[in-house]
């Protein structure tokens, strides 16, 4: 079974193509996957017949006890031939209802046998959470199918309306799901449907189930998205909106009821939502002009009886329920399907308009006769069957019985009139109308009408045979019964309240015709609600908005962080364990630096020049790297010195092209305010610090990283070390930072991708002319080197492979002394960057010729490269090994894989600051040039 | 751990001028507060952990090792923060070179969203006027309408 629902998805995915080949005839082929649905369920009723159960279980998510389980009884072998039965029938139906060149028929074949393969799904489901997972799937695909018409406003609102009810009401059942699921410790039916709990927990569980039931059923107070949702192509709402989709609420009732029957909760509110909504339906399809419409609400008036009948929970009314849901499909899905021939035939669904069609089509008009004949209860149909059993079995039915035999009644009345007023209003002449013109249809159109309206004759005259597959499922309910379903039952009361249905209901139709109205009002308005609902959301939506998003940066930033001063400041001033002890330095010579960070930090605040604050920002950072050394991190204090001469270079390269100062002032309260914000972060982080340092008790874990370092990670340092191996996965996602950050620098710099392309070829230098003169630097020639000083031209020359050998010798020597990756990377970009200021990008593209984006690149793959190697040597990722070797000529060498993943990091280091060369520097240089000699361009003229 | 009165005190220093810069609205001085929160963050988890010798084995008793831990954080911090640092830079040379200056501006769809809110205007107060509601970007163009309004 679940391989249907798989070929169900197969098909949908290659439908598309199959349209683009076939165009409309694809549908005939698409039709043959539902129906080996209902082939499957022909061939299996025997098992089904003899009370057996299907049952298939594949493993889904075991670490959730989640399992793609089907278990198909009675009930959901009924289902299974219905959708797919009448799926088939719809899209053969559909391969003449579209015509070639009918926008978007391939999204209508993909969403159509999607739908087919997510309802056959739902039916068979065993595990709840897998019908649930259908469920929704149904709904998405009927959001597509009702809103096929994607240009008219009006079908996209039907289609959204739709949607947002069946969710909603999914979301609230699956809430009951879980409680029940939870409650039973399996999601399986199976399971659940003998571990129920009690009390307000079960009446909780199973009101959220119930809307979600109700409210895909379009049961009162959910029934007006069904109408709207008529904006669908015909062919959509015979399959979605009578067969298919509006029955899963209905079914889920069915399969739930035998569990829950007893409980008078489950009862009271289905009989009353049924009935309510049987008697509105009813009388709305009695005012409808709009055949369609006519038939929608017969549906939701359908809908509420059964709704009725699957709640009363005795039972005869679940195998009445189960009689009449088969009776239903067969007889709505036939008249939709006449409606779609009708509307094709003459252009409109109007009764108002339409004359004199049954004498033109009487082979359509026949066939609905019979079908309508079903819908009204005349024997010996499968509505007759239906009707006749739901009539006496609440005759029986308990106390409630006569007063929801009373609604029924009336509702069967109702139903009778709007019959009529259907095969008045499609096929009749009516005076004083010109016959309508018809264009008749092909055969293929008209032959599914036929086999469903046929097959509502053979249930109701078959009935021993559907009576004993029906009551395998109406006998899990817990009274037991002598009913049968039959033709004749003899005179019994029920037979004469079908005679008194019958002929009430032509008196009423002949009295409307007559120009009685009959006025049946809406008491609860659900569309007014659910429209107050949305534009409520909508409305909710720009207040909050318009009160949260003021714009403004700073606005955004200072309420973050008032927030963070009140909620941590209370929990401090509250609760927080303050320390006793405190000590004001480990040396003295902290608070010499502390006092000149102190003076930088406030002095950058006051400056107005942008150089002189980036300076004081400087200063303050080297001072945070001597803290470093005095705390004992030599590591730290090597990269923050190091990062603070790059960061230099970086700055003066932009602040060069933007004003010296810093723009006019803003208001002094405003800048008070932040002064006021400022302070108060400050005063709550040094408290947290206060207390977080005074609060720690536990002894650190990188106590044992010192005996771990040497014998795992094959190093000494045991910086380095907790960097390349103990917290390996930390710096992948760091150095994968970095080659964001680069990449996003030189985004915004070289802003067109013919610019970015020019950073890809840069590296190629022009050559440079003039072999013979004496030059310090290999670009030494170019009018940027020449402007420079020949002195520090002379130094770059000496200095610069001495710098990048350094790096190297950092990079190697990092895994047992101060140094590594991020070090020596930082050195071989600052030598870099001395060659850029002493020769321009000339000298650059000379001292690296490599795109920077390939030496990021490379670097990141030899990191992640060296962690996927470990895998492939049986080791977890990123684990290190140490290998010590003896080569003849070199001698001893003592080797950490590590070390490649350093390698990594170094190279993504010089990438970066490459790139920021490249960017900020010399792309910066090419605009200001260009900009320059435009200038100069224009100048003579 | 007794707390280092002297760590704290930078601590708060820095955070508070780092806060300070970052509500300024030119790009160069939120870049500065930038640094100067990094560097404060950085002290602060350094703060975390004991001072003491550096962490290389064979050159001190594993005791009097300052806590190795907090120094692999932040040394990637730092990095990072160099790699933010060119960031916001390269963001500042572009507003200048777009705007003329390097001050971060207002968003005016929040601006304009913010008025209708204030007008109670919008979607959910004038809608459903179906008659002429055939297009598809009706939505869209009265929201545009609203704003112009």
């Amino acid at each position: 079974m679940l391989v249907l629902v798989a070929v169900h998805a197969f098909a949908a995915t290659i439908a598309p193509g199959l349209i683009r080949l076939l165009r409309q005839r694809a549908l005939y082929l698409l039709a043959a996957v539902p129906a080996a649905a209902a082939l499957w369920a022909a061939l299996n009723v025997g098992r089904i017949h003899a009370g057996e159960s299907v049952v298939e279980t594949y493993p889904w998510v075991p670490q959730l006890g989640l399992d793609l389980a089907v278990r198909i009884d009675a009930l959901n072998w009924l289902m299974v031939v219905l959708v797919g039965g009448i799926g088939a029938l719809v899209l053969v139906y559909s391969a003449r209802y579209f015509s070639a060149d009918s926008p978007g028929l391939a999204r209508f074949a993909v969403s159509f046998v999607g739908f087919a393969g997510a309802m056959l799904g739902l039916v068979v489901a065993d595990d709840l959470l897998l019908l649930y997972v259908c469920w929704e799937l149904t709904s998405v695909f009927s959001y597509l199918l009702i809103g096929h018409d994607s240009t008219r406003r009006s079908s996209r609102r039907a289609a959204m309306q739709a949607f947002i009810v069946t969710t909603a009401g999914g979301l609230a059942m699956l809430a009951g799901i879980i409680m029940l699921g939870q409650h039973a410790g399996s999601y399986r039916w199976s399971a659940i449907a003998s571990a129920l709990p009690t009390g307000g927990y079960l009446a909780t569980a199973l009101v959220l189930i119930v809307i979600g039931a109700l409210s895909k059923s379009a049961v009162a107070p959910f029934t007006f998205w069904l109408p709207a949702a008529m904006a669908a192509p015909t062919p959509v709402s015979a399959y979605l909106h009578a067969a298919a989709m509006v029955k899963a609420g209905v079914f889920l009732i069915a399969l739930l009821g035998p569990a829950f029957a007893d409980t008078p909760l489950w009862q009271a509110i289905l009989a009353t939502a049924g009935l309510v909504t049987m008697l509105i339906g009813g009388g709305a399809a009695l005012r409808q002009t709009d055949l369609k419409l006519l038939l929608a609400y017969g549906t939701v008036s359908q809908l509420g009886l059964l709704t009725v009948l699957f709640g009363v929970g005795t039972r005869d009314s679940a195998l009445a329920g189960a009689a009449l849901l088969l009776a239903h499909a067969l007889f709505k899905a036939g008249l939709f399907l006449v409606v779609g021939i009708v509307d094709h035939a003459t252009g409109t669904r109007d009764l108002r308009e339409l004359s004199g069609v049954g004498r033109r089509l009487p082979a359509v008009a026949g066939f609905a006769i019979v079908a309508a004949a079903s819908m009204a209860a005349i024997p010996p149909t499968a509505g007759f069957i239906g009707k006749e059993a739901a009539f006496a079995a609440l005759l029986d039915a308990g106390e409630a019985g006569p007063l929801i035999l009373a609604g029924l009644v009336v509702g069967s009345i109702l139903t009778v009139a709007y019959t009529l007023r259907f095969l008045w209003g499609a096929f009749a002449d009516k005076p004083g109308l010109a016959p309508t013109p018809v264009t008749p249809p092909g055969p293929i159109m008209v032959a599914p009408v036929a086999v469903l309206a046929l097959a509502g004759v053979v249930v109701g005259i078959g009935s021993p045979a559907v009576d004993r597959l029906l009551a395998r499922y109406a006998d899990q309910f817990s009274a037991p019964s002598p009913y049968h379903l039959a033709l004749w039952h003899g005179v019994t009361p029920a037979l004469l309240l079908s005679l008194v249905v019958l002929a009430a209901g032509v008196a009423l139709f002949w009295a409307g015709h007559r120009g009685h109205r009959v006025t049946l009002r809406l008491p609860i308005d659900g569309a007014t609600a659910y429209e107050r609902a949305m534009s409520g959301v909508d409305r909710i939506a720009v207040a909050l908005t318009g009160a949260t998003q003021r714009g403004s940066l700073p606005f955004y930033l200072g309420v973050i962080l008032v927030v963070l001063v009140t909620l941590s400041g209370t929990a401090l001033i509250v609760s927080a364990p303050w320390p006793r002890s405190v000590r004001a330095w480990d040396t003295p010579l902290q608070a010499v630096i502390g006092v000149l960070i102190i003076i930088a930090a406030i002095w950058t605040v006051r400056a107005l020049r942008r150089l002189t604050a980036m300076l004081l920002v400087g200063v303050s950072g080297y001072g945070i790297g001597v803290l470093f050394i005095l705390h004992g991190a030599p590591d730290l204090a090597l990269t923050q010195f190091l990062v603070e001469t790059v960061t230099i270079v970086m700055v003066v390269l932009v602040l060069r092209r933007l004003p010296p100062k810093f723009s006019e002032r803003p208001i002094r309260s405003s800048r008070l305010g932040r002064i006021a914000i400022g302070v108060a972060v400050g005063v709550v982080v040094a408290g947290m610090a206060f207390v977080a340092a005074g609060a720690r008790v536990a002894t650190p874990i990188s106590t044992g990283f010192a005996d771990l370092a040497v014998p795992f990670g094959g190093g000494k340092n045991i910086v380095n070390v907790t960097l390349v191996d103990i917290r390996a996965w930390d710096t992948m996602g760091e150095i994968a930072v970095l080659v964001v950050a680069a990449t996003g620098v030189a985004s915004l710099i070289f802003r067109r991708t013919e610019a970015l392309r020019r950073r890809a070829r840069a590296p190629r230098p022009a050559r440079i002319d003039a072999p013979r003169m004496p030059r310090w630097l290999m670009a030494g020639t170019s009018p940027e080197a020449r402007r420079q000083s020949i002195i520090i031209q002379v130094i770059t020359r000496l200095i610069f492979h001495i710098i990048v050998l350094f790096s190297v010798y950092l990079l190697f020597s990092g895994h047992n002394a101060p140094g590594g990756g991020f070090a020596g990377g930082l050195v071989a970009g600052l030598a870099l960057a001395v060659r850029y200021l002493a020769g321009g990008r000339a000298e650059l593209n000379v001292a690296a010729p490599v795109d920077a984006g390939m030496v990021l690149g490379a670097g990141l793959f030899v990191s992640v490269g060296t962690g996927a190697a470990a895998m492939l040597f049986g080791g977890n990722v990123l684990q290190s090994a140490v290998i010590d070797a003896h080569l003849p000529v070199v001698g001893h060498v003592h080797f950490v894989t590590s070390v490649f993943f350093d390698i990594g990091v170094y190279l993504i280091v010089v990438g970066l600051v490459l790139d920021i060369l490249r960017s900020l520097g010399a792309e910066m240089d090419r605009q200001q040039q260009e900009a320059d000699d435009d200038l100069r361009e224009k100048e003579p003229a | 751990m007794t707390p280092n009165l002297t760590y704290i005190v930078v601590i708060g220093v820095l955070f508070a001028t780092g806060v300070t810069l970052l509500l300024e609205r030119s790009l160069t001085r939120v870049l500065m507060g930038v640094i100067l929160l990094g560097n404060g963050v950085n002290l602060l988890i350094l703060h975390g952990g004991q001072a003491g010798e550096p962490p290389i084995v064979g050159t001190t008793s594993n005791e009097q090792m300052s806590d190795s831990l907090p120094q692999a954080m932040i040394l990637t911090a730092i990095v990072i923060t160099l790699g933010m640092t060119a960031f916001l830079l390269a963001l500042a040379y572009r507003s200048w070179q777009l705007f003329g200056h390097d001050e971060v501006q207002d968003d005016v769809e929040d601006r304009r969203i913010m008025e209708l809110a204030e007008r109670t205007e919008g979607p959910g107060i004038s809608e459903t006027d179906d008659a002429q509601d055939e297009s598809p970007d009706q939505e869209t163009v009265a929201i545009k309408a609203g704003g112009g309004r």
